[in-house]
């Protein structure tokens, strides 16, 4: 009944591990018409379907046993929770008669993930099935999309009915707001006109209304520059003439400060986040602030709104698009361009040691714009954010609410599902690789070409960045002391590797991978040990304490 | 742009209609300690359609919070509907039961209670007298501290309930 309703939602690929209180369920799965994919740790499957389901904008699915096979996935979730990623977890739980007895392989799984899921069920009668997994995938893809859990008792999977799918749910306390208000729209393009120094400021949001072509035309409709925060990009094109990079403790300088100095802040899919603003009362202390988001407990949460539009960020920007006019921008945007010469993103490159910044500019050069590319946490995140620039939508997937080291490999396999055609790159680094690394079986064994970038520094290396700026530079655990060779960890799982060494050797080792195409690729990247991320504002503060690169 | 102007704190009464349905009180209490919001008191109890509870909660915090509180409450998916009752005005009781001492001067001070308040004896010993109360939760707090004057030996009060005085 689970794999039938599965296959009615348009499953196509199911992540997860079997254990003792889903037997029933992957029996049932050894006939399914879709493809179910064996992983080695649960936390990979979760992060996989987080992958597919951002690179696809469909519902991920995972299906894992009780117990310690649920607490495993809590991890993924709670990424997916803060990232408004769309899952369906299917936990097995014991038997019904025996929750609460502490029974083998239980773990109170539906209070565990209350808190990081967006809706949870315990499922306690065979009839309620059917509903219920029509209600997961509706309530995790509409609206603000998240993570829906169901935990499922092994007895209750056993047991047979008639099965009747149900064609359309009714949840009479979940009704997303989709149109925006008319008066709202109207307002909101009155004072864009009429604002000289406005800014656009986009966020993961956007990405997931699947409204990245709407708001290309908003910013060129406007004239406005724009910006994106570090889940937003490929709302528009690296490239775009009026796109400014990403904002924010890592953002551009350019960015940073055309948001400072505004007078209209154009806030779309964003949720304020303490990484992008620092110190509120300092942030964008000029500007007024149209607020366009799904999510109505988004707005006004962090800072106060004067223009609010509760709704669809496509809907939205498609009736914006219909009457907003241009706004007289010019002085401004040669003003910003001013800065941008001033203060470019930039990084020393004068040595024959390789910076992590220029094998990723190399990456994004060779592998080109249109791979998908996934990031685990931390510098080298900051790095890839920075300097590959992308042409579109989700294709850069990366863990930004939670911040989860491991994310970035898994994600990269669920995305090479999704598109096998397409080139998929993991740029980690030598600590969070070590995180998922187990994945690398499933890849060996599904043959899937996801090249590993590793930009191994022998450091967690935003910690000790922040150790050497913060803490005068008492490095307490931080170095990755032990790290195993990488290209013979890759060819003992059944994949290939190079180690690159020198600067010369970067470009080669790149064209190289892409012709490997049965099985995962390490390209361990020996960089710069003590390089940091720049620009940086610190934690916290506010523009004017931006430090830049010396 | 503009931060939050800090707002003094202010105690709400919300009603919360929520699916009658397990795990629902869990949601709607789990809530409030994940996002460090403050909960005074909470009632919980079935409505004329079954299928439907009405949670009504106390709840302080500044204008900002209040208003994090009602937007967070509306996600959940279990809760139907959410009404500030204190912005559209409401009819609100509590009840409390209080032991006191069985004196001549707790007496007197419960006969003057019961004048102005819903109260009355409803048990009484030799030693012990058992008040019942039934009052808004403004005057249950004066009729509380007028007691703890005269000496409690034993209380147990329950959250507001309250209705909205939209007919």
């Amino acid at each position: 009944m689970v794999v039938e309703s599965f296959f009615r939602e348009g499953v196509k690929h199911v992540f997860g591990l079997p254990g003792g209180a889903c037997l029933p369920i992957f029996d049932a799965l050894y006939d399914a018409k879709f493809q179910v994919v064996l992983v080695r740790h649960e936390q990979g499957a979760v992060h996989m379907a987080e992958g597919y389901a951002r690179s696809t904008g469909k519902a991920g699915v995972v299906v894992v046993t009780s117990g310690p096979g649920a607490t495993n996935t809590v991890t993924g979730i709670a990424d997916a929770y803060m990232d408004s990623i769309p899952l369906v977890v299917l936990t097995g739980q014991v038997k019904s008669f025996l929750i609460g007895n502490d029974a083998f392989q239980e773990a109170d799984v539906t209070g565990i993930t209350r808190p990081i899921t967006k809706h949870n069920y315990l499922v306690k009668d065979i009839k309620d099935v059917a509903r219920v997994i029509k209600e997961a995938f509706y309530i995790a893809t509409h609206g603000r999309p998240g993570p829906v859990l169901i935990d499922f008792p092994s007895d209750i999977s056993l047991q047979k009915m008639e099965f009747d799918y149900p064609e359309s749910v009714n949840i009479r306390g979940f009704k997303p707001t989709v149109d925006g208000h008319p008066g709202q729209i109207k307002k909101a393009a009155k004072m864009i006109e009429e604002s000289k120094k406005p800014v656009i400021y986009t966020g993961g949001g956007v990405i997931i209304a699947g409204a990245a072509r709407e708001l290309i035309e908003f910013v060129g409709k406007v004239n406005a520059p724009c910006t994106n925060t570090l889940m937003g990009l490929g709302g528009v094109p690296g490239t775009h003439p009026l796109f400014m990079g990403m904002l924010g403790m890592h953002g551009t300088v350019y960015a940073n400060r055309a948001v400072h100095e505004s007078d209209l802040l154009i806030a779309v899919g964003a949720r304020f986040d303490d990484r992008v603003t620092g110190d509120l009362k300092k942030f964008s202390p000029h500007s007024k602030i149209i607020h366009i988001d799904v999510d109505p407990s988004a707005i006004s949460k962090n800072v106060k709104v004067d223009i609010p539009i509760v709704g669809d960020v496509k809907q939205v920007l498609t009736e914006l698009n219909k009457i907003v006019k241009a706004a007289d921008t010019k002085a401004w945007l040669a003003e910003i361009e001013q800065w941008k010469k001033e203060s470019p993103l930039r990084y020393k490159d004068d040595s024959h040691e390789i910076r992590p910044q220029y094998a990723i500019q190399r990456l994004a050069e060779i592998i080109g714009p249109d791979a998908i590319v996934t990031t685990d946490v931390g510098q080298h995140q900051m790095w890839a954010a920075q300097y590959y620039k992308l042409n579109g939508p989700n294709q850069f997937l990366t863990s930004g609410g939670l911040g989860t080291m491991g994310y970035g490999f898994p994600a990269a396999i669920g995305a090479k599902f999704a598109f096998p055609e397409k080139n998929v790159v993991c740029i980690s680094g030598d600590g969070s690789i070590q995180m998922n690394i187990q994945e690398m079986a499933t890849a060996v064994v599904n043959k899937l070409p996801v090249i590993i970038a590793i930009i191994n520094n022998g450091y967690l290396g935003m910690v000790r960045q922040w150790q050497e700026a913060f803490y005068n530079h008492r490095y307490s655990s931080v170095a990755m002391n032990g790290n195993p060779d990488f290209v013979k960890l890759s060819e003992a799982f059944g994949g290939v590797g190079r180690r690159i060494t020198k600067k010369d050797e970067v470009d080669e080792a790149i064209r190289w991978s892409l012709t490997i195409k049965d099985r995962p690729i390490i390209l361990d990247f020996v960089v710069r040990e003590e390089e940091n991320v720049y620009p940086m504002i610190p934690a916290g503060r506010s523009f004017e304490e931006i430090m830049d690169m010396a | 742009m503009a931060v939050h102007e800090q707002t003094p704190i202010e105690h709400r009464v919300i009603s919360v209609l929520v699916e009658n349905r397990a795990g629902v009180l869990s949601h709607v209490v789990g809530l409030f300690s994940a996002r460090g919001f403050n909960i005074d008191s909470l009632a919980v109890g079935e409505t004329e359609d079954p299928t439907v509870s009405r949670i009504t909660l106390v709840a302080a915090g500044d204008l900002r919070t209040l208003e994090q509180i009602k937007k967070q409450l509306n996600k959940l998916i279990d809760v139907i509907k959410v009404q500030d009752l204190s912005e559209e005005g409401f009819t609100d009781r509590e009840l409390m039961l209080v032991k006191i001492g069985n004196t001549p001067s707790g007496k007197t001070a419960l006969k003057e209670l019961a004048s102005e308040y819903r109260l009355n004896v409803i048990e009484e010993d030799a030693k012990v007298l058992l008040v019942e109360c039934t009052e808004s939760r403004q005057n249950t707090k004066k009729i509380f501290e007028i007691l703890k004057g005269v000496g409690i030996l034993e209380i147990a009060q329950t959250g507001a309930v309250a209705l909205s005085k939209k007919s």
